[in-house]
C-alpha cells in the first residue's frame, strides 16, 4: 500500500529535468562549443536548508577587456522542473565578470555554471548541493 | 508592477568597478505548484532584466522559474561617466517596470 502511494505521488509530480534535458538546455544556450572545466567559480552552500531561496554567486576569471571578456554566463540544474536557472549577458563594460542571485532547488543535485568567452571558448564549474527542504513543487493537496 | 529596491553608489571614481544590487518584489510563481483548489497555480514570472548606463546596455539577464521569489541580482559595472543607470524588469505578459538611479563620476 505504502509503495502504491509513493508511486501515485511520483506520477502526479511535474516532469523533472534530468541530466539529459540539462545537456539539451546547455546545447541550446551555447551551441556545439566544447566546455572545459575551470576559470569559473560557482559558489553555492554545500548543504541547503531551504531550497526556496539559495544564494548563488558566479565569478569568472577574465581581464574583461574589449578583446578578451566574458560574453555570457548560464546556470543549469539537473532536477528542477526546468533545466535553466538564469542566463546573463555582459561585456567589457562590466569590469568584473561576476554576479549573485538567489535560486530555487527542488532536490539535492548538481548545479552547473557555464561561461562563454569572447573567443568562443566555454568554461564551467559544478557544485553538488544537498537540499533538506525542497522548493515547493506540488505541495498542498498531495 | 511592484516595488523595486536598488543600490548604486551615489558617486565613484572614473574607471572604478562598482557593484550594483537590485531586488524587485514579485512572486515568481513557477506554474508547477498546485493550489488548495487542486488547480495548478498559473505561471507568473519576470523573464527579462536589463541594466543600461546612459542608454548603453551593460548587463542583461534572462530569468527562469528557478529564480527565487523577489528576484535579487547583484553585478558589476565600470563607472565611466556621470549620468543615469536604468533598470527594467519585464514579466511574461510584457509588463515592464523601470527604475533609475543617478551616479556622479569624478
Amino acid at each position: 500500500m505504502a509503495g502504491g502511494g509513493v508511486f501515485l505521488r511520483i506520477a502526479t509530480r511535474p516532469a523533472l529535468a534530468t541530466p539529459e534535458t540539462m545537456q539539451e538546455a546547455v546545447r541550446t544556450a551555447i551551441g556545439e562549443a566544447t566546455v572545459k572545466k575551470g576559470r569559473v567559480k560557482l559558489d553555492l552552500p554545500p548543504i541547503v536548508e531551504n531550497g526556496n531561496s539559495v544564494p548563488c554567486t558566479v565569478a569568472v576569471e577574465s581581464p574583461m577587456t574589449a578583446t578578451d571578456h566574458v560574453k555570457a554566463i548560464h546556470i543549469f540544474n539537473e532536477k528542477n522542473p526546468q533545466p535553466n536557472v538564469i542566463s546573463i549577458k555582459l561585456g567589457p563594460r562590466a569590469g568584473r565578470a561576476a554576479f549573485t542571485t538567489r535560486i530555487r532547488l527542488a532536490d539535492s543535485q548538481t548545479v552547473t555554471a557555464i561561461a562563454e568567452m569572447s573567443d568562443g571558448s566555454c568554461w564551467s564549474d559544478d557544485v553538488d548541493v544537498i537540499v533538506t527542504l525542497a522548493a515547493c513543487l506540488e505541495e498542498s493537496l498531495h | 508592477m511592484a516595488r523595486a529596491l536598488i543600490h548604486v553608489p551615489p558617486s565613484a571614481k572614473r574607471g572604478e568597478v562598482i557593484e550594483i544590487k537590485t531586488l524587485i518584489s514579485h512572486v515568481m510563481e513557477t506554474g508547477y505548484r498546485i493550489g488548495v483548489t487542486g488547480q495548478p497555480i498559473p505561471r507568473d514570472i519576470i523573464e527579462d532584466f536589463v541594466c543600461t548606463y546612459n542608454g548603453e546596455e551593460v548587463f542583461r539577464a534572462k530569468l527562469y522559474p528557478a529564480i527565487a521569489a523577489n528576484p535579487f541580482i547583484s553585478f558589476f559595472t565600470i563607472a565611466t561617466e556621470s549620468g543615469t543607470i536604468a533598470f527594467s524588469w519585464t514579466d511574461q505578459h510584457g509588463a515592464t517596470q523601470v527604475q533609475t538611479a543617478a551616479i556622479t563620476v569624478e
